[in-house]
């Protein structure tokens, strides 16, 4: 009798098992079902490929200069606003910034708020988060919206009432740890980054369970292999394999304990290879002096398992940063011909400046050219695979602020630590095999000095001064056409401000992007020209986004200027090499825009 | 004078102003003159007093400023303006310093940078960091203060200055006490 019942027990535990199987797999099909629905806008980034394209035609290049509002909707609050609503179904799902407020609209109710849910946050985080108390929205996944507040806790919110169904604290503010990013589900995980770069945070990747919030793995960007998951024999460098303790024997002592690598960025996911894609950030402090050596796994492109997390390979974009060029921008998925073969490849815009084009599959370096002109700190990247130093860039010496030393102000270094593009997004249409890119046309001067750490202080080590690229058209910004096959710019817009706003593509043949000044625009996907623009309430540091409700096409666009775009650029900059005559010569945010959080939906008149 | 005897009268004579000050604002600020907060009365091995003994920056014949307020524009630049802005300007996230060291006292500054201060409510959410901790920002104290002050009288135009006074031993050998070096 007891065995039976034993029998029975085991029974009943691997049939829940086994439907705690399927049920996790449906709810990925789920996913991505509603992903590849136009109609939808079920991920921040759009798809998992990060492409940011849709394929909705009603709004086009011909009809799109007759745009109007359609409505507006006020968030509450004041901090920059980055990231975009979510659409499933008939609900829309717009977050805030600190105190990462999520409202549920009822796109069949003139956008009534259906549910509001707003965390309980010590108000300590705010300061440590650096750079504004900005946050890039929430996820969807198997009926939960998933938040990851500001304090790094994960909440998970059943999408149709709004109440908790489970939360897992992540990371300690008091140490720094912030979180500022969107999270990626897939399958049946939920995959988790880091930010705290400026204050010696160990960056690392969680995945946890779907289900129930419960640890499924960490992989940290840097330490003993059993940290990093990375395999010495199977993960791969530039195709070879990275040898033991890779994460460790590029630092000196135990400074990778404090090393930075922080993952804050868009993340990327293919199902058939079944490996997710980011960036890990700049290693800490921001003088290079005090932290010798190459600092692996910082500035690095991962692909992991998504279930294990083991690393498949990796690639170093700026081995031994000298410049703060934060390795976390999104790695965007593409399937194209390149040199006669049909490649799956990964193209990636490094704040480094170069645009680098990847096999997605290997981590082979097929290209790695500059996306702006004015990159002026490396010559190039090393493509010879026979060479000892293949994959690295060339780093010119009177740009190094290594070589020149502690103490010792570099100046005119192209780009600034923002980099030639920050986190906001790229765009990529199949149809016109054209990326659109929002940059950043800024240098800087840049002095590192000694500094010592302190757990949960800000950990910099440098001071620098930033100005618009010289010799050029004295704006900040410029929003950008790119093949990722030959590496090169095909037209290029100037903006009087740096992008920072994130870009959508469309089958209408029409490319939108916000600007800081607030403008939405949206310009010919084939020449840039410009077709439509409208000045919303505020700045715009967030992601265009589109949906369809009723059979009707709308374009959605969050507005709320601040972020790294708001503090370094509110009071304008000035460039002290020019003497003093430049000095207060170039445009203030502040003359232009103000605070607040404002979503502004635009449609087609009927 | 010893530096430790030196630091404890300056410890006296702070708090004896405090009081002093807090003596004044109970009976009536309106026709006061406010106390020169500018203005150099002495130097001492690199570094410039007002008369009420509180540092401040000093601009030479030629332009050039002194070492404890060049310093003061690296520190800030590291330490405070990822959400001042540059040069004190403020910016969409914090307010500009450029401004409250001309309008707050000495000694709240420090209290301020030490201790933090929170301010949020309907309409602001405003959270500066206690900085007791951190000795990249506490052993530049007066170096940021008197930057902020520099640029406050637009004494100091924005970016870089252009020419320093050179670093004295004495503030060379405060700065390896107070790092631990």
């Amino acid at each position: 009798m007891k065995r039976l019942l034993a029998a029975k027990r085991a029974f009943v535990l691997s049939t829940v098992l086994a439907a705690g199987g399927i049920t996790s797999a449906s709810a990925n099909e789920d996913l991505q079902k509603l992903m590849d629905d136009p109609n939808q806008w079920v991920s921040q980034t759009g798809d998992y490929a990060n492409q940011r394209y849709s394929k909705l035609d009603q709004i086009n290049k011909d009809n799109v200069g007759d745009l109007q509002v359609a409505w507006t909707f006020s968030t509450g609050v004041l901090r920059g606003h980055e990231g975009s609503p979510l659409v499933i179904g008939d609900v829309m799902y717009v977050h805030t910034p600190f105190p990462n407020i999520v409202y549920a609209l009822d796109l069949n109710n003139d956008g009534k708020v259906l549910w509001k849910y707003e965390p309980k946050q010590a108000a300590d985080v705010v300061p440590v988060m650096c750079c504004d108390t900005v946050y890039r929205g929430v996820a969807y996944g198997d009926g939960k919206i998933f938040l990851h507040q500001a304090d790094t806790k994960l909440v998970a919110l059943d999408a149709k009432t709004g109440e908790e169904v489970w939360s897992v604290v992540n990371g300690d503010p008091s140490k720094g740890e912030t979180n500022t990013a969107t999270v990626m589900p897939v399958k049946d995980k939920v995959i988790v980054g880091i930010s705290g770069g400026e204050f010696g945070v160990r960056g690392s990747v969680t995945a946890y369970n779907m289900s129930d919030g419960s640890l499924a793995w960490r992989g940290y960007s840097m330490g003993p292999d059993s940290d990093t998951l990375i395999d010495p024999e199977k993960t791969t460098h530039l195709g070879k394999p990275v040898g033991k303790d890779s994460g460790t024997n590029t630092w000196e002592g135990d400074q990778w304990k404090i090393g930075g690598g922080t993952t804050w960025g868009w993340y990327s996911y293919d199902p058939e290879l079944d490996l997710i894609y980011y960036g890990t950030g700049n290693p800490s402090t921001w003088n290079p002096a005090q932290r010798p050596g190459d600092n692996r796994w910082s500035m690095t492109i991962f692909a992991r398992n998504p279930d294990t997390g083991m690393a498949k390979w990796v690639y170093q974009m700026t081995p031994h940063d000298e410049w703060d060029y934060d390795g976390i921008n999104e790695m965007i998925l593409t399937d194209q011909e390149f040199n006669g073969e049909q490649r799956k490849l990964l193209t990636h815009f490094d704040r480094n400046g170069l645009g680098y084009t990847l096999d997605r599959d290997t981590g082979e370096l097929l290209v790695a050219e500059k996306y702006d002109p004015a990159v002026n700190w490396t010559t190039g990247v090393d493509m010879d695979p026979n060479s000892d130093t293949y994959g690295r860039p060339a780093v010119v010496a009177k740009y190094s602020t290594e070589q020149n030393g502690e103490d010792v102000n570099s100046t005119g270094i192209c780009p600034a630590a923002l980099g030639s593009k920050d986190q906001q997004p790229a765009a990529y249409s199949p149809k016109t095999e054209t990326f659109y890119v929002p940059t950043n046309h800024v240098c800087m001067d840049y002095e590192p000095f000694r500094v010592s750490y302190t757990a949960g202080q800000p950990y910099v080590g440098a001071t620098l001064s930033m100005y618009p690229a010289p010799d050029s058209h004295g704006g900040m910004g410029n929003f950008i056409a790119w093949d990722n096959i030959n590496g090169k710019i095909k037209w290029s817009i100037p903006e009087q401000f740096s992008v920072w706003s994130g870009a959508l593509a469309t089958a209408g043949d029409v490319v939108f992007y916000g600007t800081l000044e607030g403008y939405l625009k949206a310009v010919d996907a084939n020449t840039g020209e410009e077709l439509y623009k409208f000045k919303t309430p505020s700045g715009i540091i967030g992601n265009v986004m589109t949906y369809t409700h009723g059979g009707k096409q709308y374009v959605a666009i969050l507005s709320g200027v601040g972020g790294w775009a708001g503090i370094g650029l509110a009071a304008g900059l000035t460039n002290p090499n020019e003497g003093l005559g430049a000095v207060g010569g170039y445009a203030a945010l502040s003359d232009y825009t103000a605070l607040g959080g404002t979503m502004t939906v635009f449609a087609l008149p009927n | 004078m010893s530096s430790m005897s030196n630091k404890i009268a300056l410890a006296a004579l702070a708090a004896s102003l405090l009081f002093g000050l807090n003596a004044a604002h109970a009976q009536s600020s309106t026709d006061e003159e406010a106390p020169d907060n500018i203005a150099v009365a002495y130097s001492e091995e690199g570094r410039y007093y007002t008369e009420d003994d509180i540092p401040t920056y000093n601009i030479g014949e030629d332009g050039s400023v002194d070492w404890m307020t060049y310093s003061g524009f690296r520190r800030y630049h590291a330490e405070c303006h990822v959400c001042h802005g540059p040069e004190g300007e403020g910016s969409s996230y914090a307010p500009a310093l450029k401004k409250s060291a001309i309008d707050m006292d000495y000694y709240d500054f420090v209290d301020v940078v030490t201790n933090g201060r929170t301010r949020v409510n309907a309409a602001e959410n405003s959270v500066m960091p206690a900085f007791g901790t951190n000795p990249n920002v506490m052993c530049y104290l007066d170096d940021i203060y008197t930057y902020l002050k520099a640029r406050g009288t637009d004494a100091v135009p924005r970016g870089r200055p252009a020419k320093k006074e050179p670093k004295s031993d004495a503030i060379r050998e405060a700065e390896n006490l107070c790092l631990g070096s």
